[in-house]
């Protein structure tokens, strides 16, 4: 132990722990005394069972298939790589649906505020509905549906181009392939010569549409150079095969179904959200950009959005923390997400502490990284400038 | 005279609303193009939705009666209703879930009604937390009942306001912790709410389910329920000690400070200064909290306890009735929809009545 250190930390400490020292301590030392308690029993049963504590099972073979997976999985493979291909999926479902749940969200809630009225009261029943009945309802109904598509030969073709089938939907997907070096090279300098340039003004705003315009000059330029080059870019759309659907991006009914929930579930709360948002700027703020001449685009972007989004960007965010934490329903569905694969291989292996810790860790992990680039991006648009206080 | 001028009126009052429509539905061109939009949406699904609904039912009979029919199968509801309110309860002792959920429905009445706040709604919910878990149990009259065999809709009612009634005290606790100036306890405080809001109510069902029992010794595991409600109660109180924690920052800082100087302790400021003001504040978040329970209670099915989602699903696999999902579905999400719904809106109604005495 190294020499106690200077009183003045110490009594820091001590200012810090605050009143009753003692019955605190008292309650710290009874809670780590049931911990242990509880740690010792667990211990002791997985002895009795014969398994040994740890995570050293996962280098064993799992022995457990996977429905689907974003990286090459069989049952001989490692439980390690089990657990990795559930976080993927985990991971894959939770990014698809806060994108997908905040397009539909967005509009559902300009839509509300359309002044349309037959518009605005259908919204608001699909708000309604969706927020007052319970998510493992809406799965279950979900799932139900996708199952219940035809056979690919009698596949449902809305617009030509996707397949609704029972063995999932096919959407058309981007494929690029002969992609030369230099083509890379060039694309990523002109991302990094926009962030630097972006840095340089970083004292002036940029603001939400700024930001969206820039990325798309850059997504432009980016294919541009792409197209330049030589690369092969092409569409691929799914097209009915024999008694198959190939080609295009086929997601499984199980995937589709957890998606199609979970983006209509969080939807109705962002369109709440943005409306909320949106009503929440005060009417003299519409009347006097009016009374300035301002287009109504304009009014809107330049100063309502912006007051908008303070009050938005947080609810958002824990709203897409609410999604990512959501997508373990999976497990009621039969999608393979990491609750679901830590789940069999608690089963499997009966390492039931270590999974539940994996399962504890990852989430935490996972909401701490949304958190984060959430908090950033409302720093960004938090009020600055002149002030009052 | 008078009477003509007010028939004026009221036909002045009629055309103004007959503009708003025309204007709410054909006022620009787009919105003309919208509406036309969603009429055309509404004549493409209404009808075959009605026609499947209502007109082509199958409102008494068998399952082979249903078959011969297009529409949905309300006769499968008529036979199978039993299930999904009681589920495995003893069928001879039915009268004790019908009295859990007329006592249940009567202490939320009772709770939300204005003139009936004060501290003896504390005891009336002890005092019924108590009675109707004694009551399906049977440990007051007959026979006893596992709590393996609760179920249906008196099972969701039961583990959503006994959950809501024992989170509530832990809440308040967890709540003055957090703010407390005292280090140990904040810490303490912080790591639960923050670790139990950070993980999905899934992981703690399973550790209820999975865990609780590797960690008890040996011969000692409470039944499968118990252990789901306290992981419930535990998971609703990490969410109900922050709407407490707004409702203690809500709360003037001299009302403490005049307390004190009064000569009031630290306990009888808390019971009788600011926890009073405090829970008013929130009334309204505390009513959507608990629609947020009920709603997702329904997650205890996943574990295989028999609530009402998991009875409805049940339902619809009986070998006589097997398949009818759809109508399973359609009639607890009504069920849970009238609840939540009418829940909503009396906390929009408590809202707007709390801002008018302010």
């Amino acid at each position: 132990m190294p020499g106690p250190k200077g009183p003045g930390s110490f009594n820091a400490f001590l200012g810090w722990w605050g009143r009753y020292p003692v019955t605190q301590f008292v309650v710290f030392i009874g809670l780590l005394a049931i911990f242990w308690i509880m740690g010792s029993n667990t211990i002791e049963t997985m002895h009795r069972l014969g398994i040994t504590p740890g995570f050293g099972f996962l280098h064993q073979s799992a022995n457990f298939a996977i429905g689907e997976s974003l990286i090459a999985y069989a049952p001989s493979d490692t439980f390690a790589r089990a657990v990795l291909a559930g976080l993927l999926n985990t991971i894959a479902i939770a990014l698809s649906g806060c994108v997908l749940a905040t397009v539909l969200g967005v509009s559902l809630g300009i839509a509300r505020l359309s002044g349309n009225f037959l518009l605005a009261g259908l919204v608001r029943w699909y708000v309604e509905v969706v927020r007052n009945t319970p998510l493992l309802l809406q799965l279950f109904f979900w799932s139900a549906v996708t199952h219940a598509f035809p056979a690919p030969r009698q596949a449902i073709n809305p617009f030509g181009v996707i397949y609704l089938s029972n063995r999932g939907i096919s959407i058309p997907s981007l494929q690029l392939h002969d992609i030369p070096a230099s083509a890379i090279a060039l694309s990523m300098a002109i991302v990094l010569t926009v962030v630097c340039l972006a840095r340089l003004r970083a004292g002036k705003r940029t603001g939400a549409i700024g930001f969206l315009s820039i990325s798309f000059f850059v997504l432009l330029g980016v294919s541009l150079v792409f197209h330049l080059s030589g690369a092969q870019a092409n569409i691929d759309v799914p097209a009915l095969h024999g008694f198959n659907i190939t080609g295009g991006l086929n997601l499984t009914p199980e995937f589709a179904a957890l998606l199609i929930g979970l983006v209509v579930n969080s939807s109705a709360t962002i369109a709440e959200i943005v409306r909320s948002g949106i009503q929440s700027v005060p009417a003299g703020q519409w009347e006097s950009a009016r009374s300035l001449g301002l287009q109504p685009g304009k009014i809107m972007r330049l100063v309502i959005l912006p007051q908008a989004l303070r009050v938005i960007i947080p609810l958002m965010t824990s709203s897409y923390l609410d999604l990512t934490k959501n997508s373990s329903l999976a497990v009621a569905i039969g999608f393979p997400d990491l609750v679901s694969v830590l789940n069999t291989t608690a089963n499997q292996s009966g390492q039931v502490l270590e999974a539940l810790a994996i399962i504890v860790v990852s989430y935490l992990t996972l909401n701490l990284a949304v958190s984060a680039i959430m908090n950033r991006y409302n720093q960004r648009i938090e009020s600055r400038g002149f002030s009052l206080r | 005279m008078n009477s003509s001028v007010d028939a004026l009126a009221t036909k002045m009052k009629w055309r103004q609303i007959w503009q708003n429509w025309l204007d709410g539905l054909f006022g620009t061109p787009l919105n003309t193009l919208i509406t036309v939009f969603v009429v055309a949406l509404l004549f493409w699904t209404v009808p075959s939705l009605f026609r499947w609904l209502f007109l082509n039912a199958t409102w008494t009979g068998s399952a082979k009666d249903c078959a011969l029919n297009t529409g949905a199968c309300w006769a499968f509801i008529g036979a199978k209703l039993r299930f999904i309110l009681f589920a495995l309860y003893p069928p001879e002792l039915d009268w004790r879930p019908s009295l859990v959920i007329c006592l249940l429905a009567l202490l939320l009445v009772i709770t939300g009604t204005p003139k009936f706040w004060s501290r003896h709604l504390v005891y009336l919910w002890i005092g019924t937390v108590v009675l109707i878990w004694m009551l399906m149990a049977g440990t007051l009259v007959g026979p006893r009942v596992p709590t393996g065999r609760w179920g249906g809709l008196a099972l969701t009612l039961l583990i959503s306001v006994v959950g809501f009634a024992c989170a509530f005290p832990l809440a308040v606790l967890l709540a003055l912790a957090r703010r407390s100036k005292m280090g140990g306890l904040r810490t303490l405080s912080i790591l639960f709410i923050e670790i139990v809001r950070g993980v999905p109510m899934i992981a703690i069902l399973y550790v209820a389910m999975l865990l609780v029992p590797m960690m008890l010794p040996l011969g000692f595991s409470p039944e499968a329920l118990i252990r789901a409600q306290i992981g419930l109660t535990l998971f609703v109180a990490a969410y109900l000690a922050e709407v407490v924690r707004a409702g203690l920052q809500s709360v003037p800082h001299g009302q403490a400070e005049a307390a004190s100087a009064l000569g009031f302790g630290y306990w009888r400021i808390v019971r009788l200064i600011i926890l009073p003001q405090a829970l008013r504040a929130v009334i309204p978040a505390l009513v959507n909290l608990a629609i947020g329970i009920v709603l997702n209670s329904t997650l205890v099915a996943v574990i295989g306890i028999f609530d009402l989602l998991n009875a409805a699903k049940n339902a619809a696999n009986d070998p006589i009735w097997l398949g009818f999902y759809d109508e399973s579905y359609i009639f607890v999400g009504l069920i849970y929809f009238t609840l939540c719904y009418s829940a909503s809106r009396y906390s929009l109604w408590l809202e707007a009545r709390l801002r008018a005495s302010k």
